[in-house]
């Protein structure tokens, strides 16, 4: 094992470690976790066995194998970010959701106040 | 019957106009309820519509036009309102045409009625751009939607008890008005045009500089497009 690849192989195991602590110490959902865990395994199975990056240059017609890495690199962060984008979406829905219940709720308190207070309070819509 | 009316006044910083807006609806619309959806508004909008005697639901946060018009049909379908009327809190829609919008709906002949500027008299704007843009999109809702549509960014309309109930699940966001239109068509409402006219805006300014055209003219069309593709949240009976 040339010396790059020990490093690579500790970086990528590093990595998962971390990942792994974030889940443990429930810092991260492991639903979120699933894409950032593909990505370690196959950065790992790339510095274990380095003629993979090659091979899979030469399947996919790339005669520099070091762009075929710098290509899936690229794929898999925009594959992480566009993840990110669509946990975002579903976030700002339902916050949107829950700015307009607390109006709903908070009128419906403010206008219970008052009728308990004084019945000749004049209520303008109530069934 | 009666049918229980509400009319949903969307504002945002509106302090200057949101009371003279709620008491002419109180004096032209005197079978409807006002409800003022705040949008985070940083000024006393909600305090002055509560003493020109609206109901307010304040939003903690801005949520922009859609989401505040949303909170409005919530509010809507939870006490049990047969018709909604949205009428903009910057005092540009005058509610005594509003009874032209209700009529359509009350008597069945759509599910909601807009009233458009342009049905009865030409174009005319600020700008070329902003009319040659407002065309565009006319035409591009026209098209999808097999009806005529001639003013797609007017927030001045009224629904039924379906849409209400539509409405309080799936609206849009960020300039929601075109949208609105085209998802309603997507789930089998039926949509129809009456002729008004609007006022200046008597406060506030338009929410679209030149910029923000750009972003809209893109996001717009391309919403709308992928709503087309989307599957129907409702069947058609």
């Amino acid at each position: 094992m040339s010396r790059v690849q020990v490093l690579s192989v500790v970086a990528c195991l590093a990595f998962l470690g971390w990942m792994f602590q974030l889940m443990r110490s429930r810092r991260l959902k492991e639903q979120d976790a699933l894409v950032w865990l593909a990505t370690g395994l196959l950065l790992l199975a790339f510095a274990l066995k380095r003629d993979l990056i090659d091979q899979f240059g030469r399947a996919v017609g790339i005669a520099y194998s070091p762009t075929a890495l710098l290509l899936v690199l690229v794929l898999l962060l925009m594959a992480i970010l566009l993840h990110f984008s669509t946990v975002i979406s579903t976030l700002t829905d339902r916050t949107v959701r829950l700015a307009q219940e607390l109006a709903l709720l908070r009128h419906d308190v403010e206008d219970a106040g008052p009728r308990a207070d004084s019945q000749n309070e004049s209520v303008v819509d109530q069934e | 019957m009666t049918a229980k009316m509400l009319a949903i006044v969307p504002a945002h910083n509106e302090q200057g106009t949101v009371a003279s807006v709620v008491g002419a609806i109180r004096a032209q619309l005197p079978n409807a309820a006002v409800v003022v959806v705040d949008d985070g508004s940083l000024d006393h909008t909600a305090q002055i519509a509560r003493h020109a005697g609206a109901m307010v639901l304040s939003l903690p946060v801005n949520l922009g036009i859609g989401g505040a018009m949303q909170t409005g049909y919530a509010y809507a379908a939870r006490q049990g309102y047969d018709v909604a009327i949205q009428i903009d809190g910057d005092g540009q829609h005058d509610p005594s045409q509003a009874g032209a919008l209700i009529d359509v709906v009350r008597s069945g002949r759509a599910d909601m009625a807009i009233g458009s500027r342009y049905l009865a008299q030409r174009r005319k704007g600020s700008s070329f751009l902003r009319r040659l843009g407002n065309a565009f999109l006319a035409r591009y809702l026209s098209l999808v939607t097999r009806s005529r549509i001639t003013d797609p960014t007017s927030g001045f309309r009224a629904v039924n008890r379906r849409v209400i109930e539509f409405y309080a699940c799936e609206y849009p966001t960020d300039y929601p008005e075109p949208e609105a239109i085209a998802v309603l068509w997507r789930n089998g409402f039926r949509v129809v045009e009456v002729p008004v006219t609007m006022r200046e805006r008597q406060g506030g300014r338009s929410s679209i500089d030149a910029l923000r055209a750009c972003y809209y003219m893109i996001k717009v069309p391309l919403a709308i497009a992928v709503g087309l593709l989307r599957r129907r949240e409702i069947d058609r009976e």
